[in-house]
C-alpha cells in the first residue's frame, strides 16, 4: 500500500486519532485506552503489536467505519506517522535502552520525537511523562499538555538501577538527584547545578499498593478529581502504563467513571503477563526485551516471592534485537538465590546459561533446552501439580511459546480473545 | 593472591553491559583463589602509580563521551605509565577509541586521545553493526579465535606497525576495510567487539587476569583450567551468527 493512503484514510476518522510511544508498555497502554474508551466508540486500533506505518495501514483498512484511531507506534517509527496522520493527541512513556543495534542512542530518538511534536497541529495534545528526564521537557511550548507521573516515596527504590539511562542534567551535565527513583530511570529528579527539575504533575498516582503477582492499586488523582483505581496488573511499570493510558484517555474525552471502571477491568495484553492453563498446573507469561523492562519483572517477582523453576528462553531475530548484550545489564541476581533449576531455551539459551553461570547460579541447576517445544514440555513437567511455571521469554520466544501452547489447546488466540 | 582492578568511569561508560566483562574476571579469578579487588575510577579521581594491575573501560553515548573526555585526557600520562610498568588494559568500543591518538568527528574537529593504543578514528556515516569472528595470534602460540558483536560508526586506523588485536575472518572490524580489528601493545588490548565479549571468550579473559598477575609476581602464573564447557557452546553460537550474517559492506 502506498504510505501515503495512510494520511488519506486517517483523516476520514471522524474523531481523528491518538498515537502511543514508549520504549516500554506502548501496547499495554493502547489495550488500557481501549478498554477505556472502547464502549463508546468504534475504534481502529493495532491491537496485536504491529506498530510500524505498514501495521498503522492494516489496522486503518480493517476498521473502514471506525471513529477513533488509536494506534501504538514504534519510536523509530513515531516522527513519520504522526506526520503523516496528524494526531489529535500524542502519549510518550518512556526511552530506554533498547536495541541499540536497531534504534541508536536515546538521545537522538529522543531529538527526533521533540521535532516531531514541535510539528503536530496546535490544537494537538502532549500527554507525557515527567518522570522521563528525557522527555518532561518535550511538551513545553505546546498549549495542550498533560504532564503525568508517580508521586509515592513509599514505592521508591534507595537507588538508580545498574546501567540507568539519562542520569546525567539534560542541560548542565551534572549527575541529577533523586528524591525518588521509580522505574530506570522515571522518577522525581531535579539538577543540583542548574536546578531543572521534573516538571510539576497535572496527573499522579499516589498512595500505591503493590500485591505481589496479583495487581495493585492507587489513587489516580486528576483535575478533574480522585479516584481508587485497581489494577490486575502487577507491578509499579503498570502503574506508570496506567496513568499514560488515563491522562490519554481524559483528553480523548472519556470521564473519571469510564477511566475507573476501563482500568478495573483491563486484562494483560498479549504475552505481556499472561496465565495459560497446562493440565492442572499453569504457566505465566511475563515478556521480557530490554534491561529497564526485565528489571522490573524481576523485582515483581521477587516481591511476589522468588520462584525456585524458571523458563528463560532468548532469542535473536531482528524483533528480539540481534545484540543480545543487553541480558547482561538485567539486574538476574536477586532470583538466583532461591532458584532450584533453570530452564533457558531460545537461539541464544547458551548466551543465557552463561549470564546465570556468573551471576552466580551453580552450572548443575541449569538445564539447557534451545528448542522451545522441548523447554516447555520439560518446564511444565517439573512444575508441581497446582503449580505454577514462571516464564521470561523475549518477544518472538513470547510469540513462538504462544504459538506452541495454542496448537496443543492450552491457551485461545489473541484474536478470539480480541473479538470475546 | 590478589588482583586489583581499576574500573574508569562506570557510571559513564557502561552502554553495552560491560558489567558481564568484570563479572567474568571477578568469577575466573576467585574460582582460581585469587582475591580480585574492584575499584572504580570515576571523574578527578587520580590514577596512583602502581595501584592497579588491570584496567577496564566501556563505551557509552555520545554525550556521556563527552563528559569524560576532558578527564581523560588528564589521567593519560598515567595510564601510559601504568601500561608501560606492565599493568593490563582492556577497553571496549568508545573506550577504546578515546585510548587512541585522537577522534575527528563529521565536522572534522578533532578529540584528542591519550595515544595508550598507535591508532585514530575517523567518524564514518553508516554504522559498522552485528557479528564478528576473529582469528588472533598472541605471544606466538597457536591462533585463537574471538566471537563478539560490533556496532559503531568510527572507522578505525591503526599506525603503521602497529598489532591489531587479530583478523577479521567476518564483520566488519576496525574499518570495514584493511581486515583487522582491535589493537594491542603490551598487555593492553583495544576492541569494538562489545557487551559479553569475556564470557564466551574466556581465554582472553584469562590472559588478561594473567598478565596483571605476572605485574604483581614478576613471573606469568599458572592458572589452573576451568570447566568452560557452557562458554565454548555460546561462542560456537556467535561465531555461527557471524560466519553466517556478520556485517559487510
Amino acid at each position: 500500500m502506498d504510505p501515503g493512503a495512510v494520511g488519506k484514510l486517517a483523516r476520514r476518522l471522524p474523531l481523528g486519532s491518538a498515537v502511543i510511544s514508549a520504549t516500554n508498555g506502548k501496547t499495554t497502554t493502547a489495550a488500557m485506552v481501549a478498554a477505556i474508551v472502547g464502549d463508546r466508540v468504534k475504534l481502529a486500533h493495532n491491537r496485536a503489536g504491529a506498530n510500524l506505518v505498514s501495521g498503522v495501514a492494516s489496522a486503518l483498512l480493517a476498521s473502514d467505519r471506525a471513529d477513533l484511531g488509536l494506534f501504538e507506534v514504534d519510536e523509530g517509527a513515531f516522527p513519520d506517522i504522526a506526520g503523516r496522520i496528524r494526531p489529535q493527541a500524542v502519549c510518550l512513556g518512556n526511552l530506554f535502552r533498547d536495541q541499540l543495534d536497531r534504534y541508536g542512542e536515546l538521545e537522538h530518538i529522543a531529538e527526533r520525537w521533540r521535532t516531531a511534536v514541535a510539528e503536530l497541529d496546535p490544537a494537538a495534545w502532549t500527554v507525557v511523562n515527567a518522570d522521563d528526564p528525557l522527555l518532561a521537557d518535550i511538551a513545553r511550548g505546546r498549549a495542550e499538555a498533560v504532564r503525568f507521573g508517580i508521586d509515592d516515596l513509599s514505592v521508591a527504590r534507595d537507588r538508580l538501577p545498574h546501567a540507568a539511562d539519562s542520569k546525567y542534567c539534560r542541560t548542565c551535565g551534572a549527575p541529577y538527584d533523586y528524591a525518588a527513583a521509580y522505574v530506570g530511570h522515571l522518577g522525581d529528579y531535579s539538577c543540583p547545578r542548574c536546578r531543572e527539575a521534573r516538571p510539576s504533575l497535572d496527573v499522579a498516582a499516589r498512595a500505591i499498593e503493590l500485591s505481589g503477582l496479583e495487581g495493585s492499586s492507587f489513587d489516580l488523582v486528576t483535575p478533574e478529581g480522585t479516584r481508587r483505581v485497581s489494577l490486575s496488573l502487577p507491578g509499579l511499570y503498570n502503574v506508570y502504563n496506567a496513568l499514560a493510558a488515563a491522562s490519554l484517555s481524559l483528553v480523548l474525552g472519556a470521564g473519571l467513571d469510564d477511566v475507573e471502571a476501563g482500568l478495573a477491568r483491563f486484562r494483560a495484553a498479549f504475552g505481556r503477563f499472561e496465565r495459560i492453563a497446562a493440565g492442572d498446573r499453569t504457566v505465566l507469561l511475563l515478556l521480557v526485551k530490554n534491561p529497564a523492562g526485565a528489571n522490573e519483572v524481576v523485582r515483581t517477582l521477587v516481591d511476589a516471592g522468588a520462584p525456585v523453576r524458571l523458563l528463560v528462553a532468548l532469542n535473536d531475530a531482528i524483533a528480539d534485537g540481534r545484540d543480545v548484550s543487553w541480558i547482561w545489564d538485567v539486574d538476574f541476581e536477586p532470583l538466583v538465590g532461591p532458584l532450584q533449576e533453570l530452564v533457558v531455551s531460545g537461539s541464544r539459551a547458551q548466551e543465557l546459561a552463561l549470564r546465570f553461570k556468573y551471576g552466580g547460579l551453580d552450572p548443575a541447576k541449569i538445564a539447557l533446552l534451545p528448542d522451545l517445544a522441548e523447554a516447555l514440555a520439560y518446564g511444565v513437567e517439573g512444575t508441581l501439580p497446582g503449580g505454577e511455571l514462571v516464564v521470561l521469554p523475549t518477544y518472538t520466544a513470547m510469540l513462538a511459546l504462544r504459538q506452541i501452547a495454542s496448537e496443543q489447546g492450552l491457551v485461545r488466540p489473541y484474536w478470539e480473545e480480541a473479538v470475546a | 593472591m590478589k588482583l586489583v582492578v581499576g574500573h574508569l568511569y562506570p557510571e559513564y561508560l557502561n552502554i553495552y553491559a560491560d558489567r558481564g566483562n568484570i563479572a567474568v574476571l571477578e568469577r575466573r579469578s576467585a574460582w582460581r583463589g585469587i582475591d580480585l579487588d574492584y575499584r572504580t575510577i570515576g571523574l578527578g579521581e587520580a590514577v596512583l602509580p602502581g595501584e592497579h594491575d588491570l584496567f577496564y573501560v566501556g563505551g557509552g553515548q555520545d554525550r556521556e563521551q563527552a563528559l569524560i573526555a576532558p578527564d581523560l585526557a588528564a589521567k593519560g600520562p598515567a595510564l601510559v605509565e601504568a601500561v608501560e610498568a606492565g599493568a593490563a588494559f582492556l577497553a571496549v568500543c568508545g573506550g577504546y577509541q578515546l585510548l587512541g591518538r585522537f577522534y575527528r568527528d563529521r565536522s572534522g574537529a578533532e578529540l584528542p586521545g591519550i595515544g595508550l593504543l598507535p591508532h585514530h578514528t575517523v567518524a564514518g556515516e553508516r554504522r559498522m553493526i552485528g557479528d564478528v569472528l576473529l582469528e588472533c595470534e598472541f605471544d606466538g602460540g597457536a591462533p585463537r579465535t574471538l566471537a563478539g558483536f560490533e556496532n559503531h560508526a568510527g572507522r578505525t586506523y591503526l599506525d603503521e606497525g602497529a598489532e591489531p588485536l587479530g583478523r577479521v575472518v567476518s564483520g566488519f572490524g576496525n574499518n570495514g576495510k584493511d581486515g583487522f580489528e582491535g589493537c594491542r601493545v603490551a598487555g593492553a588490548v583495544g576492541t569494538y567487539l562489545h557487551g559479553p565479549l569475556l564470557p564466551r571468550n574466556p581465554w582472553l579473559a584469562d590472559w588478561l587476569i594473567a598478565r596483571a598477575l605476572t605485574r604483581r609476581l614478576g613471573e606469568p602464573p599458572e592458572l589452573d583450567p576451568l570447566g568452560d564447557e557452557l562458554e565454548a557452546a555460546a561462542k560456537a553460537v556467535s561465531a555461527e551468527r557471524a560466519r553466517s550474517r556478520g556485517g559487510r559492506f
